[in-house]
């Protein structure tokens, strides 16, 4: 009976799957996708046809570098940022009205504001106390484009990780601090084995959108005449009146976030797996 | 040495004139660009959601490719691909023909496409929140699909996007200082004109920032205002 009954299981075939069918929604989308296929098609076609060897040999090597420091620039200020952030957050998070306001001025203040102004506030703004400056020596740091980009980077991002770092903390339930305190571990060890381990895991999202946000950010430094990737090809353009040369900064900025999108999605399923079953 | 307020008055001798026309182009921008994005937005959203796999795959290209690249990038490709795009059509009919675009309309696109691709995101994540059950009961009592959407759905889902969207509000009022870069006359744009002649340029890129500041905190009341009435007639319901 049951070698039957397997018999018959095995010469039950699965249903053919429904057709289709050509709907609506089905032409739009084929005909939607292949719009991009023949756009990214052109595109090739144009960076073949446009190819110019001398060109390229002249200015490829502007180009590489012109990344190095889009990326020097944003690792500088990000992790310059991050040391900057943990007293803002402190003070914003603190019992002490004035400190706790004063905190959220500058949060407000820098998140309130274009980037490119608060990078012109400081780049050409700065040049109106040129005497006290000179007097206390760091004329030198603010004469240079370069300097006034990672200041103002700097105080820009940690503002946004002062905010990320508070979310984060705030984020984790009050009885973590209590269960801590009735265990005997004091405010510091709470802080460093029981809060931050939690806080780190939803700040990493934000964080990562932070980095991609400030590599895209940093374009806006080829306007005060820092030679970064935009800077450069900026550059490029102006002397060669070549529209490729758009396009290849196109192609390199949207590789450099696509990679960081996905190691930060890979990092964020690596950290959660003990939350997944 | 002028005084700053004599800098700040209006008329010829100040430059809050000035500034006030940037006030209004900033501003206009912004809200040109807002209806286009969040059109924009909702049909990509709607192409990232529907069952069809080949809509999925064209709107997720579109968000991919406008999130990923740097704001004035976006600006300049289009201000200048547009001009030459143009131009080399042009050429065709009269070869001596010179293409002027207008910067507020390549500011307009390129801001639009950015914040679409955005609220795209934010849209997306709404109809995630609506559950299947609104759309059955739509279809129980024989509304059809574009009722559904317009009658059931969407109600719900501006509802739901309003902060994200308030947010992408505020980071669009920021991006439009970037026009200052192909020559609109915007807020910082015409700061950094009043700074150059007066040598004053701390005070001016800080009135610009100030600006750009009470901007945001109007929008801020704004918003609430929005939200507010949004929650009550949620109450209602």
């Amino acid at each position: 009976m049951s070698a039957a009954a397997a018999d018959v299981a095995t010469k039950v075939e699965k249903p053919p799957a429904i057709p289709r069918g050509w709907s609506r929604q089905r032409v739009l989308g084929y005909a939607l996708v292949g719009l991009w296929i023949v756009l990214g098609i052109g595109m090739i076609v144009y960076l073949v046809e446009a190819w110019n060897s001398e060109l390229f040999q002249k200015y490829a090597p502007g180009y590489i570098s012109g990344l190095g420091v889009t990326l020097t620039l944003v690792a500088v200020s990000i992790v310059l940022g991050a040391v900057l952030s943990v007293p803002v957050a402190y003070a914003r998070m603190s019992r002490n009205r004035i400190l706790s306001s004063f905190a959220y001025a500058y949060v407000y203040f820098f998140r309130g504001t274009p980037l490119l102004t608060q990078v012109f506030l400081i780049y050409y703004g700065v040049g109106s106390f040129r005497p006290a400056l000179e007097a206390v020596g760091l004329w030198g740091f603010f004469r240079e484009a370069w300097y006034c980009a990672i200041f103002s980077f700097t105080l820009n991002t940690a503002a946004y990780q002062a905010e990320i770092l508070r979310g984060a903390i705030e984020s984790v339930p009050r009885g973590q601090w209590e269960g801590a305190a009735s265990l005997g571990l004091h405010k510091l060890q709470t802080l460093r084995k029981i809060i931050l381990p939690q806080a780190l895991i939803v700040a990493l999202r934000p964080y990562g959108n932070e980095i991609i946000l400030m590599i895209k950010g940093s374009a806006i430094v080829a306007l005060i005449t820092v030679y970064d990737l935009m800077g450069i090809t900026k550059l490029t353009y102006s002397r060669t009146f070549d529209f490729q040369s758009y396009i290849w900064a196109a192609i390199i900025y949207l590789i450099i976030v696509e990679i960081l999108r996905h190691a930060v999605e890979w990092v964020e399923r690596r950290i959660t797996i003990h939350l997944h079953r | 040495m002028q005084s700053v307020w004599t800098l700040l008055s209006w008329g010829p001798e100040g430059w809050l004139d000035d500034i006030a026309y940037g006030v209004f182009i900033t501003v206009s921008l912004a809200a040109a660009t807002l209806p286009v994005g969040l059109m924009i937005g909702f049909l990509v959203a709607l192409a990232k959601q529907s069952n069809e796999p080949s809509l999925r795959l064209a709107g997720n290209i579109y968000t991919t490719i406008f999130r990923g690249l740097p704001e004035l990038l976006t600006l300049f490709m289009i201000f200048y691909g547009a001009q030459i795009g143009i131009q080399q059509l042009m050429r065709l009919y009269n070869p001596t023909a010179a293409v002027e675009v207008n910067a507020f309309v390549s500011g307009m696109i390129a801001l639009g496409v950015v914040f679409s691709s955005y609220a795209s995101e934010v849209f997306l994540s709404a109809f995630r929140a609506i559950p299947k059950g609104q759309y059955e009961g739509g279809y129980s009592v024989g509304l059809s699909g574009w009722q559904t959407m317009r009658l059931v759905v969407l109600p719900q889902l501006i509802r739901i996007s309003l902060p994200g969207l308030a947010n992408l509000w505020l980071i669009l009022l920021k991006d439009t200082a970037l026009v200052s870069a192909i020559g609109l006359a915007d807020i910082l744009r015409q700061a950094g004109v009043a700074a150059r002649v007066t040598k004053q340029a701390f005070l001016f890129f800080g009135v610009a920032a100030l600006i750009y500041l009470l901007l945001a905190i109007i929008s801020s009341f704004g918003i609430n205002a929005i939200e507010r009435r949004v929650g009550r007639q949620q109450v209602q319901r």
